[in-house]
């Protein structure tokens, strides 16, 4: 038998429903590792004694036979997400110490269906970066290092940095992350495993902290095609408490799950051949179109003109609309406050300068800007005019295609401290994801192979709305030819 | 469009966050170089583009006009710096 720690969700499902092994043994193996993986720093908090009690329900399930979609499977949820009573702080030094009484939809729905909870997930602070160093923990470092015999520490990418690495180093069989403008698909192409964003409003938003609320969408990762499925059928669903929450049924992902993509087409996008990308990059994207005709889909070029406007439009709407959702971090009804001030004005700032980090001051103060009097229409309005265009791009688009393939971003991981100093650098890290988070467009990663340092690569799919199914088809249909196997090997 | 170090204290002051004038004079030129970056969008053609407000298209909901939570006092002060006698508290306000 594998270890349990290098199984998939659905191998541990089915391996602990047919009596192979007690749900204890699974979360003692994970907890076990979790200690044994501390020098990645990948968890904020560990919660052992959450994924037990967890496990114990579920072995007393299997034996009346009232067993859960997710019994028995032990996960990881990013600091993000509020969990009851545990500590939730978005990364942040602003949150620190603070308890949820309740819990998100998203990981209530998780727990409901079964699944442990084996500690929360480390990532950059409000989810503002892409490689995880903005945290107020530190930096997660990635299980995977170079071939060339150096040790240099990589980033596991951003900003569910510590959800990638726990699921790469087996401290996780899957986790929760949440993209706004690539955080899934980025640090999960950086560490070779999946990673899926749905169309925005399948997953609630409630309790999980606000960055930009019209592109914040929750996922999962693990370590394949048929796994996040598995996750995503649980996490999604209508949830009142959201204003934008679809009203729509969940379709049985995992049950729809097929690699034969005859009659589908799969749109090239011109516009994502861009200057600096390295060659290995377009040849890993070259070999995953050959892949997808050999599953049967016809490749067709098509174009999506506003492409190179993405970034630009995303960095004005995601700061204006984080500016404002941290607006409610004032030192008065929860986390830090900075005493040693005469007024209330002031401790707002003493409160807030000292609780948030430089990214999130620098995203704060932009987005400020961009929505200050005078300048709104300049930047704002222009952005989500630019923003129309970009959707509509996708929707001329998918009259031509059924789904389109893209690089998942425009290297490979990267050293750490190597993009700090030079934000516009980091940004540029999400160009190929953007796009989709824009637009609201399912959209997933899928590990293609490695590169010549040894380090994952990742493909990426972008689906119609609400047509998940055809993301996670074509993602399963390269998973199978690509044959990714290669995991880290065990330095820590 | 180009800030100085005023146009970014007031920025800091809009943003309730108190900065150095060290800090200030480093943000100056990040804050020009993003935006300078950004400004780029000026450029496309938006000529009879409705800017877009929802990114899936929806109604939005109305639900029951009832109250649907409350009395969950100590829960909401749970986690607050300073609660007194069932009330948030925080520095003297009026002289």
């Amino acid at each position: 038998m594998t270890e349990l720690t290098s199984s998939t969700i659905a191998e541990l499902r089915d391996g602990f429903r047919a009596g192979e092994f007690s749900a204890r043994e699974i979360a003692e193996d994970f907890n076990a590792a979790i200690v044994a993986g501390r020098a990645l720093n990948a968890w904020t908090v560990e919660t052992p004694e959450l994924a037990l009690a967890a496990a114990d329900v579920a072995d007393a399930a299997r034996g009346d036979d009232t067993l859960k979609p997710l019994s028995g499977i032990p996960l990881g949820i990013k600091d993000l997400f509020a969990t009851e009573g545990v500590d939730s702080t978005a990364g942040s030094n602003i949150l620190k110490g603070f308890k949820p009484p309740y819990e998100s939809t998203v990981s209530s729905k998780l727990k409901d269906a079964g699944a442990g909870m084996l500690g929360k997930l480390n990532m950059d602070e409000f989810a503002m970066g892409s490689s995880n160093e903005t945290s107020a923990y530190g930096p997660v470092i990635s299980p995977w290092q170079r071939s060339d015999g150096g040790n240099a520490a990589l980033t596991p990418g951003g900003s569910s940095g510590g959800s990638a690495a726990a699921v790469a180093a087996g401290m996780a069989p899957g986790v929760t992350g949440t993209d706004t403008g690539g955080s899934i698909r980025q640090p999960a192409a950086f560490v070779g495993i999946c990673g899926i964003k749905p169309t925005y409003g399948r997953c609630s938003r409630w309790g999980i902290v606000a960055f930009a609320s019209s592109l914040d969408q929750a996922g999962p990762m693990a370590k394949t095609v048929r796994d996040c499925a598995i996750m995503l059928e649980v996490m999604s669903g209508f949830d009142p408490r959201d204003a934008t929450s679809l009203n729509v049924p969940v379709p049985k992902w995992e049950a729809g799950l097929s690699s034969d993509l005859k009659g589908k087409r799969v749109g090239i996008p011109t516009e994502y051949r861009i200057d600096g990308v390295p060659a290995e990059i377009d040849a890993m994207w070259e070999q995953g179109v050959e892949w997808l005709r050999d599953a049967g889909a016809e490749p067709v070029k098509i174009s999506l003109p506003h492409t190179r406007h993405a970034l630009p439009t995303y960095y004005i709407i995601a700061p204006a609309e984080a500016s404002s959702n941290l607006a409610r971090y004032d030192g008065v009804r929860y986390g830090l406050r900075e005493m040693g001030v005469k007024s209330l004005d002031d401790m707002y700032a003493a409160t807030r300068a000292a609780g948030f980090g430089a990214e999130v001051k620098r995203r704060i103060m932009i987005g400020t800007y961009v929505l200050s009097a005078g300048f709104y229409d300049a930047y704002f309005t222009k952005a989500q005019k630019v923003r129309s265009l970009i959707k509509r791009d996708f929707t001329e688009a998918f009259e031509l295609c059924d789904c389109i393939l893209t690089p998942t971003a425009p290297s490979a991981a990267f050293g750490i401290g190597e993009k700090m100093s030079d934000p516009l650098a980091m940004y540029l890290n999400d160009v190929f994801a953007v796009p989709a988070s824009l637009a609201g467009l399912p959209a997933m990663s899928v590990p293609g192979g490695l590169d010549g340092q040894g380090l994952p690569l990742g493909l990426h799919l972008i689906g119609r709305e609400m047509d998940e199914q055809g993301v996670l088809n074509a993602a399963l249909a390269i998973e199978e030819r690509a044959g990714f196997t290669a995991r880290a090997e065990r330095w820590w | 469009m180009s800030v100085d170090a005023e146009q970014v204290r007031h920025v800091a002051k809009l943003a309730r966050i108190a900065m150095s004038d060290a800090e200030v004079e480093a943000l100056v030129p990040e804050f020009n170089n993003i935006l300078g970056w950004v400004e780029q969008l000026a450029a496309v053609d938006t000529e009879g583009v409705e800017p877009l407000t929802a990114v899936i298209d929806q109604k939005l909901r109305l639900r029951d006009d009832v109250v649907t939570d409350g009395n969950v006092r100590e829960k909401v002060l749970a986690n607050a710096p300073d609660a007194q006698h069932g009330f948030f508290a925080v520095p003297k306000v009026i002289e």
